[in-house]
């Protein structure tokens, strides 16, 4: 039932409104998890480990525990007991393994882990006395090196993080044979370093003690209820007597999909002292909680004499850590997008001694394109096709890795429109051949796709007898505009201006909400919302017939319209009554109602569904000293219906940004030798600045999808920055005939 | 690495006045509290905010004596008799300074942590007067990261309050 009952004149939704919560964001009254003051708060702060693998040999807390104003170190040796099983300590982003336990003994596993927690009346003091302990260790040999470390190399085990990130799909025809008889051949090897999420708000939990072992709590999160089952789980507190608020999320780009270290040390010290506790991470443990792992690939793929593609092969390495299996997925999309015959896809992953890797804004996506979109480059160089062109030849309405159709796919328009936007017909192809000064000029261009998901949510509506309705669901909002998005939908489907709608969330006593991440937020929450409110306009027209006497004792629900606090009929809108009258039959009691959404089981697989983005870039490169500026972008992007063009226009110019830093800026380098990441703060960690950001455009092309969801939502949030990495390199390349194959690339590739 | 900070741990509190937002806050602190700190955890004022501690990322910016200035790279005690303002005393009386609103108007934040550290920035960079092209403003913008890439929108509601001004 799209929006049936639906017929405000001015429906929000596609409008470009601003962020509801814009003026608490500047103006400092946005509250973040560390910024919840309580009486005597009690500041904790985390000790790491300096070696990569051993044994706390011995671990003197005396010094640090005499400083003034400290009250307790915990330790692996003092600390109180929490949940026996592994299964406990699982989030819904685990992967398969088992989860890292903070301080469960003496054992080392990775450089930086966390080995006490200090805890004192100011945080000056609980940093101070850190430094005061007296730790020995037994060290022991470690391998961090992924390329040194092949022969390690193995299939992932497979777990419930499987069903949102499937295996590869089994092999198609015969790869070996049909590439060797290619007419072109194309093999090449990839490979991109660590990055971290780097948010720019810290990791903080503050822990407020309620007593009777119940507890409030203010986590950095993506998702309130994960962190909710989390404390209940590990420290055997029951879910009702464990409150987790994330009402604001300074940046978490995956970060926070799972429970991060600071909420088990924050709650473990509350329980134990009976006081309220805050631990917040510095921007060096910022690089202790996850992260992009390096990744090297292996692509080989074939074409006929036109372009088509008959024969791909394409084979990611990614690290893991010795206790989980992490996986993304990096080498499932290139059949998605190009109908070849003859595939072979593998993904094997090397564990090493460092902590697990974790989702990272586009995980895998980011990864598994750039390889597949400059392999697709280097093929139109060699078949003297324009690139774009070569992309057209090898258009699918299918997703061919699955056989189905897809439920909406306007990629062509966004190759289309985008590369009108962009001026790529003012590209000559040669290398080397566009100059501007001492600048080569190079334009490249890269297609884009993410997974468009949708899972289980729920929403809750309640309406007041002044007519005004809250819509409550534990989702978050980590600067995507959920806040704003869900209050629209609130509005067009109750027929209410978005003035008379609160959007309650980011709380775990609120309805369901899966943790906030991989593009399915929208698709998720959007529909509950969708449905509470359908159900509260079902109740109100019930209420209404039920009136003595009522104009509308014998119309149906599909006869009448909300709008404007009357029920009235559609084609006699002076037949009507208002919401004040249903209330004062209804004894002026709120009128409730929580609802569901989920795909249909039955039907949702039916369909491979995406969203696509046809991606062009400029950049130019100093030809003597190799320096590289992206002077301007084009993103076309195809994700069905946008709730709010204003705050989509930001999540995709978000990640073109994300995707400029990755592939010319930001990588985290270990050194080897100490097991420990080198630049692990943001002056050595290099993201884009506003100077490196020039012109940046976005648009959305048309695409109505009937099958994904009622809305007709798809996500925006990871396709920005899928597309761009390939882009510049491919950019790079025309302007100065150098493919480079390593993320990121830096002037000294070029010279 | 943590610095030595024993001189200070074992050093006495001080009394110091700190006039923020034009109001006089009298603290007992340690000579080791940093402004950014002072201001978050001692006055409550938790809009300025750390995302580096180390005056890397520009989160923390105030304004002292209207030039802007990293929070956490100056002591608390060391920041007496000067005006600070912070992102709480921008809107005057509950009106929205112009950067304020532009910033709403041009989507120039998604999370909004770096927001404040932008604003107070911005409005230190116009009291300065120095950058007059988009390219300088961006340039003497970029000691503020931001990593949700609101760039553009940042950019461009400087820009506008900027021209504004400049057209009166």
């Amino acid at each position: 039932m799209p929006n049936q009952q639906s017929m405000s004149n001015e429906p929000s939704i596609g409008q470009p409104i601003s962020r509801l919560e814009g003026y608490h964001k500047v103006t400092g009254t946005a509250k973040y998890a560390g910024e919840y003051n309580a009486p005597d708060l009690l500041y904790g702060y985390i000790v790491n480990s300096s070696i990569t693998k051993g044994k706390i040999k011995s671990i003197d807390t005396t010094e640090a525990k005499k400083m003034s104003g400290v009250v307790e170190v915990f330790t692996h040796e003092n600390r109180p007991s929490t949940a026996w099983f592994d299964f406990q300590y699982a989030d819904m982003d685990a992967p398969p393994g088992t989860v890292f336990k903070p301080l469960k003994d003496n054992d080392i596993q990775y450089n930086g882990q966390p080995i006490a927690l200090v805890i004192a009346e100011t945080f000056e003091m609980a940093r101070y006395a850190a430094t005061k302990m007296q730790i020995v260790y037994e060290e022991e040999e470690f391998e961090t090196d992924l390329n040194a470390s092949l022969d390690l190399v193995r299939k992932p085990k497979k777990g419930l993080a499987s069903l949102l990130k499937p295996p590869p799909p089994k092999p198609t025809g015969d790869f070996e044979k049909v590439y060797q008889d290619s007419f072109v051949r194309v093999d090449n090897h990839f490979s991109h370093g660590t990055e971290h999420h780097n948010p720019l708000e810290m990791y903080a939990s503050t822990v407020i003690y309620e007593g009777n072992g119940k507890l409030k709590i203010y986590d950095k999160t993506q998702g309130t209820i994960n962190s909710q089952l989390y404390v209940a789980n590990v420290f055997g507190l029951k879910m009702k007597n464990v409150q987790v608020i994330s009402p604001f999320v300074g940046g978490a780009f995956g970060s926070g999909l799972r429970p991060q270290h600071q909420l088990f040390m924050a709650v473990m010290a509350s329980l134990a002292l009976k006081r309220h506790v805050r631990v917040t991470l510095d921007r060096a443990q910022m690089y202790l909680i996850g992260h992009r792992p390096p990744t090297l690939q292996h692509l080989k793929f074939g074409a006929d004499q036109r372009g088509k593609l008959n024969a791909i092969y394409h084979k990611a390495i990614g690290e893991t850590s010795q206790f989980e299996d992490y996986v993304e997925i990096v080498v499932n999309w290139s059949n998605m997008l190009y109908p070849a015959e003859n595939v072979r896809l593998e993904h094997e992953i090397v564990p090493l001694d460092v902590y697990s890797p974790l989702d990272m804004r586009a995980p895998g996506g980011s990864t598994g394109m750039h390889a597949i979109e400059v392999t697709m480059d280097e093929i139109a160089y060699k078949l003297q096709i324009d690139p774009l062109e070569l992309r057209l030849i090898n258009y699918s309405e299918i997703d061919k890795s699955s056989d189905k159709t897809y439920s909406s796919k306007e990629l062509r328009s966004c190759y289309l429109q985008g590369a009108e936007k962009f001026g790529w017909d003012k590209r000559n192809p040669a290398p080397r051949s566009m100059r501007r000064g001492h600048k080569l000029v190079g334009y490249g261009m890269a297609t884009g796709i993410w997974d468009a998901n949708r899972i289980f949510g729920r929403a809750q509506a309640i309406m007041t007898p002044d007519g005004k309705v809250e819509i409550k669901s534990a989702v978050t909002d980590i600067g995507t505009g959920t806040l704003t998005i869900m209050t629209q939908i609130a509005a067009d489907t109750l027929g209410m201006s978005i003035e008379d709608i609160t959007f309650s969330y980011a709380d775990s006593k609120m309805p369901f909400a899966p943790i906030q991440g991989g593009s399915f937020t929208t698709a998720t929450i959007g529909p509950a919302v969708q449905n509470a409110c359908h159900a509260l306009n079902k109740k109100l027209f019930k209420l209404a017939k039920n009136i003595k006497g009522s104009v509308l004792s014998s119309s149906k629900l599909q006869d009448v319209i909300f709008k404007d606090g009357f029920i009235s009929l559609k084609n006699n809108l002076d037949q009507k009554i208002s919401i004040l009258e249903i209330f004062q039959e209804h004894g002026g009691e709120a009128i409730k109602t929580t609802n569901s959404a989920m795909p249909n089981p039955l039907t949702y697989g039916k369909k491979a569904k995406a969203v696509h983005s046809a991606v062009f870039v400029e950049v130019e490169v100093d030809e003597e000293l190799g320096t590289i500026e992206v002077k301007r972008a084009v993103t076309a992007v195809a994700a069905g219906k946008i709730i709010n063009p204003k705050t989509a226009e930001s999540q995709i110019l978000g990640g073109m940004i994300w995707g400029i830093s990755k592939a010319l800026h930001e990588e985290t380098i270990l050194d080897h030798q100490f097991g420990r990441y080198m630049n692990a703060n943001l002056a050595e960690y290099h993201i884009p600045v506003h100077a490196d950001i020039q012109d940046l455009e976005v648009l959305f092309v048309d695409e109505e999808d009937h099958f994904v969801n009622d809305l007709g939502v798809k996500g925006v949030g990871e396709i920005g920055g899928v597309g761009i990495p390939p882009a510049i390199t491919n950019a790079i390349f025309h302007a100065t005939g150098r493919r480079i194959y390593e993320l990121p690339i830096h002037f000294d590739k070029l010279l | 690495m943590i610095p030595n900070f024993r001189f200070m741990a074992n050093s006495e509190k001080h009394s110091i006045t700190l006039q923020v937002n034009g109001h006089p806050y009298q603290l007992e602190l340690l000579p080791w509290v940093s402004l950014l700190d002072a201001l978050r955890e001692n006055i409550s004022l938790t809009g300025t905010k750390k995302g580096c501690d180390h005056g890397q990322c520009g989160a923390c910016t105030v304004l002292i004596d209207g030039k802007r200035k990293l929070s956490c790279l100056t002591l608390a005690v060391m920041q007496e008799d000067v005006a600070i303002t912070t992102i709480e005393g921008i809107a005057a009386e509950g009106n929205l300074h112009p950067l304020q609103q532009a910033f709403i108007d041009k989507d120039a934040f998604q999370c909004g942590y770096c927001t404040p550290g932008q604003i107070c920035s911005a409005i230190g960079l116009l009291n300065e007067n120095k950058a007059n092209t988009r390219e300088e403003v961006q340039d003497l913008m970029s000691g503020n990261l931001c990593r949700c890439g609101a760039n553009k929108g940042i950019i461009n509601a400087v820009m506008a309050v900027k021209q504004s001004i400049s057209h009166e």
